[in-house]
């Protein structure tokens, strides 16, 4: 197994996953306490505009989503918290809107979109060294947002007027979570793709809520969780030819579910004595 | 004299050219044991929302500690009537109570702040749970904790909507036995429709059905309470809502609602 990792493709993948899993670990903690896994949902979809945007105008769809996205996060806060709209039914417009947005800017460009297919349901073993760059970057800034807010994020998460009372900017901060949630989307765009997005936000924290309820400890957990199953999905993906993204889409599911029965077997026996 | 620390002046508050409140003019005072009465839907929690800066009134003058309401909040504890959250929600007790001493972005909490939630939470009797999960705690323990966030960051003014509700009788005494150790510290404006509680805990009581029917000592209030509701209030304690209904829509131009 360890040959594998002679070739750069692999060890870019592995790299990739590392990235993926430590995003989703941070801001998916957030994503699933705070319960906005389908504005994340809505905001990954919108971003497929940027990509479309990207082949249109000839440079990165990496580089393309990354205002699209976050103007489709900023859009969906702003419908929800200050129009009489509710928030799923933005979620809902700007979800389609941006795909449509996407599929015509495709449509628009001269000649056909090769890899258009990786954009939607993501190829890890592909990935180029410079969205690699990106992704580190992203990362870091994600980083960064989060030590320095850590605070508010955890107290509009828990109670929202209350964090109002206390004096937390809380529209301020609940902006800067969505804009959170956008850039880590564009980190996991080129792993499982615009469709798959919401699996890494959600499941590996899924899995680890289990087992903790300290904030930072379930951060901790869930990038470990997460670089676990996305390794083994892509050991899988290269080992039996399968869809990488869906692949490991799957192992996270199969995750959750194990540690499932784990935790249910663990209670029964704790409620035995 | 007694400082004034809120004080409003014909507050009227409509959603949707509905009247929520009408011309509500109150005084509160240092140390002041404040109860706020009357039927459901009567703009209790609205009073307290105006008074913290949560709902910005369409008329009327409101002053918290002599400035405006959001500024003036920081010296406001405040226990909502309900808290939505995630049981699951990974979070201490300790940790919840400790977010009650935020005091701005960049600044983390300290190890005076710790102590002082851990103070707030002997207060309120809930110290030896302070490392339980937030959402494994009945609703009178979680209660209690609430009001261990709110007096945590030391209010001079404790608001409290509704804190007895899904509360069984034995724990409310000793909640209100709870808040008649606070009140030596802080000014208490308590909103309730819990009559039993007005006439043995509470000082000063106002009666508040979208008007504001009175404010001063418990007594005289107690008649006027029974002119807004227009029965004896022992019945209202058991509960025949429809008196109260059939006489506002007898007196109510605006009955249309």
């Amino acid at each position: 197994m360890i040959e594998i990792l002679q070739y750069e493709f692999m060890r870019n993948a592995l790299m990739a996953a590392i990235l993926v899993s430590v995003t989703c670990g941070i801001v998916g903690t957030y994503v699933v306490i705070k319960r906005i896994v389908f504005i994340s949902g809505g905001i990954s979809h919108a971003a497929f505009g940027g990509i479309g945007l990207g082949y249109l105008l000839g440079i990165n769809p990496i580089l393309a989503a990354i205002p699209f996205s976050i103007l489709a996060a900023l859009g969906i806060g702003t419908i929800s918290k200050k129009t009489k709209v509710s928030e799923d039914t933005a979620i809902g417009i700007l979800w389609t809107v941006g795909m449509a947005l996407g599929i015509i800017f495709i449509a628009l460009s001269p000649g056909y979109a090769p890899d258009l297919f990786s954009y939607l349901f993501g190829s890890i073993l592909t990935v180029p060294f410079f969205d690699l760059i990106i992704m580190l970057i992203l990362n870091m800034v994600i980083i960064l947002t989060v030590i320095l807010f850590h605070k508010e994020f955890s107290a509009i998460s828990f109670d929202e007027e209350f964090s109002e009372v206390i004096g937390v900017p809380t529209k301020i901060m609940y902006f800067l979570l969505l804009c959170l949630v956008a850039l880590s989307v564009v980190v996991l765009i080129r792993v499982v793709g615009v469709i798959l997005v919401i699996a890494l936000l959600t499941i590996p924290t899924a899995i680890s809520r289990q087992f903790t309820h300290h904030i930072k400890k379930l951060m901790v957990l869930s990038i470990f969780t997460g670089i676990i199953l996305t390794v083994t999905g892509l050991c899988f993906s290269y080992m039996f030819d399968l869809p990488s993204g869906a692949t490991i889409v799957l192992v996270l599911g199969t995750g959750f579910l194990l540690s499932s029965f784990l935790k249910k077997s663990q209670i029964l026996a704790k409620s035995d004595f | 004299m007694r400082k004034e620390i809120v004080s409003l002046k014909n507050v009227e508050v409509y959603f949707n050219d509905t009247p929520i409140l009408e011309n509500v003019s109150l005084s509160i005072k240092q140390n002041d044991f404040l109860a706020i009465i009357g039927p459901n839907g009567g703009g209790k929690t609205t009073l307290l929302k105006v008074i913290l800066g949560l709902i910005k009134p369409n008329k009327g003058e409101v002053k918290v500690f002599g400035r405006n309401p959001k500024e003036g909040r920081k010296l406001i504890g405040y226990l909502p009537q309900y808290t939505f959250f995630d049981p699951n929600f990974p979070m201490s007790v300790l940790d919840v109570v400790l977010m009650g001493r935020y005091r701005g972005i960049f600044r983390n909490y300290s190890e005076e702040d710790k102590n002082a939630a851990l103070n707030a939470l002997k207060t309120v009797g809930m110290l030896e749970f302070k490392d339980r999960q937030i959402g494994r705690l009945s609703g009178g323990q979680l209660q209690r904790v609430f009001v261990a966030r709110a007096i945590v960051r030391e209010p001079k003014l404790l608001l409290l909507d509704e804190p007895t509700t899904g509360i069984d009788p034995e724990m409310q005494k000793s909640f209100y036995e709870l808040l008649l150790k606070l009140k030596k510290r802080m000014a208490i404006v308590l909103v309730t429709h819990d009559i039993g509680v007005v006439s043995t805990y509470v000082e000063k009581i106002a009666c508040l059905n979208r008007m504001l029917f009175y404010h001063g000592p418990k007594e005289a209030g107690l008649k006027k309470l029974e002119d807004v509701y227009q029965c004896p209030i022992e019945v209202i304690a058991h509960g025949v809502p429809h008196r109260v209904l059939r006489r506002h829509e007898k007196n109510d131009r605006d009955s249309s609602v």
